[in-house]
């Protein structure tokens, strides 16, 4: 397979991933917002930073208010990770490879970049949001299935379930990351009966309420939680899923031993944790160790085939 | 019912269907008996058929625009065929073998010893000032003497019907893939009709293609890497560089794919490494493949690939230089190549051509401006050309300039009448003007594809057929009337 082909097939599925997630970052912290009481007040500034857009963020706006934030996450085209750019990104990437991907997945991810052109702005009134934000995850969601259902297993594949995997393990982490952050800075003892909701906010988010009851079935709590998304290999959106989906796919490619070894270097890390000992700046650091350890990842398979 | 052939007019034009009102040509019969009856509602279902086909084919052409960059466009098409005969088009194809062979001997020619040149039968100043002869290509023998491997050659008809010659493409002629999808919608749209004419089939071209090109491998290896170079999607072209990789199952590269190593062998960066490549069916002009050698801006090419070529590593299809054979100043020439390297007469005519750099020529030229077309040596998809009939004044003294100011680069032919065809207009069939593109390829023989592309220009009276500028295309039917 041509190292061009693949560098797109693999961008074209990072984008559509992270433009997904990226609708799913915003359904926690809305999420959060409706449950929490009045008086504690709900910032919108660490979303901006947990996605590393603080510069690209005031460099246009003067407040990280919620209109704000959600308009330059969602459909400003000024910030190359909003997810109107993701989309467009992931359109280009696919219009390029489109004799290679079945031809019902290009149609679909043609459809999705138009529909959130075309109401993408809906997404600023909440009555709205979740209806918007909802579109665009089922509209990725098809598309997975699309590819799943026709597309040849091969190279090809192999990097596409590749850039999903990465892309999912990073922001998956990075929404667990909207918990540990200064959202909530100062919760006091009383407070914290409002913290396993939240919890439950970021299952729901990551459509993984069900199955956690399912599987653990015990009440949510920050331990359980914690374990069920960080470690529990079986559940799809999970780091430990997707990273044993990464050696996976990794083994399907020529010249992919040192970038196995690194992915399960993380992967054992991970295992390694003890999720009760995770405090709030524990976690947030053992996030931040995640997202190098991706980094590095990527770095390798850009060596290894683009 | 909604085609009333009593009304066609066929007027002072040869009609390739309609000898004159409500008599049909014997091989058109059929088709205008089944025409004739359908009902206006049926031929908005038969076209919107054909156009759903077309739309969910993905055929497209890209009409640029500004705002989004690139828009593709279904190209229009016309589900009223047209239809020749077996026993005229074997021997079109003959004509067709016979002047692409001589073509690419006169290349070869060129390149090499120059005999043509040395016999004074084309002028050597002609060919030395022509931007499309390239020194660099000097001493290069390509592998079977071809320059020109593919070959698309436009053919129309006068108003008697004969078949001329009106320019040979040889550098990266497209339209090929609208031959095979049209028929593919056509299948699909009458299927009636190909049980009731015996039409010959177009099908097998990607894989002649396919064995052409790999014949030309410098490796003698069972499976040599065959390629097809585009210059991307921006390319108006693209969809058909897609299909044909896609029909061939070879790689589909553009020029950063490619890299020319030390070695002077060309090598395609894979997942797995560098791997070579023996024969590259390049779509990018000459101008663009080399930035090393020609344009040192082009973003498009490969640098280093006409050392690799030299040097005998890959054959490249078709081979650069092999435009300066069609040019439409040399193009006046081609029945004197032919006579030359031959020892025959030409079996297809050219349109008679006057060369702007004679004297008597050019003053005849300007004289009779208005009654000519007057074209650029290097121009090509109708543009930069003056119809002299439909021109305005102001028009014809600036092409009288413009010989005056480069005479070399101008040729001039009398107002063809062009064939028509019946097309359908809403839900009447009207004759449109037409012209005819087959596509030969050469290798170790020759083969001509059965028809062509036949191009159709869709606004009345007008004679410009390129897709860039408003043409449609019609399925081309060449049909056995003997066996039966």
């Amino acid at each position: 397979m041509l190292s061009r082909v693949a560098n797109h097939i693999y961008w074209m599925e990072r984008y559509l991933e992270r433009a997904e997630n990226t609708a799913r970052l915003i359904q926690v912290n809305t999420h959060l917002l409706l449950d929490l009481p009045r008086h504690i007040t709900l910032g919108w500034e660490p979303i901006i930073d947990m996605l590393s857009f603080r510069d690209a963020f005031y460099e246009h706006y003067d407040v990280a208010d919620e209109k704000s934030v959600i308009k330059f996450m969602v459909t400003d085209t000024a910030n190359p990770g909003s997810i109107i750019n993701c989309l467009a990104a992931a359109r280009e990437n696919a219009r390029i490879v489109r004799e290679i991907i079945p031809a019902e997945a290009w149609e679909q991810i043609n459809n999705l970049h138009l529909t959130a052109k075309a109401d993408g702005q809906s997404v600023l009134t909440r009555r709205h949001r979740f209806a918007c934000l909802h579109k665009i995850i089922i509209g990725n969601q098809t598309i997975t299935g699309l590819l799943g259902g026709t597309m040849l297993r091969g190279e090809g594949y192999a990097f596409l379930r590749l850039g999903r995997h990465l892309e999912r393990t990073d922001m998956t982490s990075r929404i667990i990351d909207v918990r540990s952050a200064s959202l909530l800075p100062d919760l006091s003892p009383e407070q914290s009966a409002f913290e396993n909701i939240q919890w439950m906010g970021v299952l729901k988010s990551l459509t993984a309420y069900q199955m956690y009851r399912q599987e653990m079935r015990i009440r949510i709590n920050r331990t359980d939680v914690l374990k069920f998304l960080l470690q529990y290999t079986q559940f799809p959106r999970s780091l430990s899923h997707c990273l044993q989906q990464m050696g996976k796919c990794l083994l399907e490619l020529p010249k992919s031993d040192h970038i196995k070894e690194q992915v399960k270097v993380l992967s054992e890390n991970l295992q390694q944790l003890d999720t009760y000992e995770l405090t709030q700046d524990n976690l947030h650091e053992t996030i931040d160790e995640v997202q190098v350890g991706l980094v590095n990842i990527h770095q390798a398979i850009n060596e290894a085939y683009f | 019912m909604a085609i009333r052939w009593g009304n066609y007019r066929v007027g002072e034009f040869y009609d390739e269907l309609i000898r004159v009102a409500n008599k049909p040509r014997p091989a058109a019969q059929e088709i205008c008996k089944y025409l004739r009856n359908l009902s206006d509602q049926e031929l908005v279902e038969y076209t919107t058929a054909a156009d759903t086909a077309i739309h969910v084919m993905g055929i497209t052409f890209t009409v640029y625009s500004e705002e989004e960059g690139s828009i593709d466009r279904a190209w229009p098409f016309d589900i009223i065929p047209r239809i020749i005969e077996k026993k005229e088009w074997l021997q079109i194809q003959k004509g067709l073998k016979q002047r692409v062979k001589a073509l690419n001997m006169f290349i070869e020619d060129l390149y090499n010893e120059q005999r043509i040149l040395e016999d004074g039968i084309v002028p050597r100043d002609l060919i030395e000032a022509s931007t499309n002869f390239l020194p660099e290509c000097m001493g290069v023998r390509p592998k079977h003497g071809v320059w020109a491997h593919i070959c698309g050659t436009d053919l129309v008809r006068d108003h008697h019907g004969t078949p001329y010659v009106l320019e040979d493409n040889l550098r990266v002629p497209s339209g090929v893939s609208y031959m095979l999808e049209n028929r593919h919608v056509m299948k699909r749209v009458f299927p009636d009709m190909f049980e009731k004419y015996n039409i010959l089939p177009v099908d097998d071209y990607p894989s002649e293609l396919y064995d052409m090109l790999s014949q030309l491998s410098p490796r003698d290896i069972e499976q040599p890497e065959v390629v097809v170079l585009t210059p991307g999607i921006y390319n108006s072209a693209y969809f058909e560089h897609a299909y044909l990789a896609q029909q061939m199952g070879a790689e589909l590269v553009v020029g950063s794919d490619l890299v020319v190593d030390d070695d002077d062998i060309v090598y395609m960066r894979t997942v797995d490494g560098l791997s070579r490549v023996d024969v590259i069916y390049r779509r990018i002009d000459d101008a663009f493949i080399d930035p090393e050698v020609f344009r040192a801006d082009s973003m498009l090419g490969v640098p280093g690939l006409m050392r690799a070529w030299k040097a005998g590593n890959v054959s490249l299809a078709n081979a650069p230089g092999a435009g300066v054979a069609d040019d439409k100043v040399v193009y006046a020439y081609v029945p004197e190549i032919i006579r030359y390297y031959l020892n025959e007469e030409p079996l297809l005519p050219n349109v008679p051509t006057y060369k702007c750099v004679n004297k008597e020529e050019r003053d005849y030229v300007i004289e009779n401006i208005d009654k000519m077309v007057v074209k650029p040596a290097n121009e090509s998809g109708g543009y930069g050309m003056l119809i002299g009939p439909h021109s305005t004044k102001a028009e014809r003294e600036k092409f009288v300039r413009l010989i005056r100011r480069d005479p070399r680069n101008y040729v001039a032919q009398p107002m063809l009448l062009l064939s028509t065809a019946p097309t359908l207009i809403g839900t009447k069939a009207e004759p449109r003007h037409l012209d005819l593109r087959p596509f030969i390829l050469s290798g170790t023989d020759t083969t001509v594809t059965m028809g062509g592309l036949t191009r159709v220009a869709m606004k009345k009276g007008s004679t410009v057929v390129n897709s860039s500028q408003g043409g449609g295309s019609k399925d081309t039917w060449i049909v056995d009337m003997e066996e039966d």
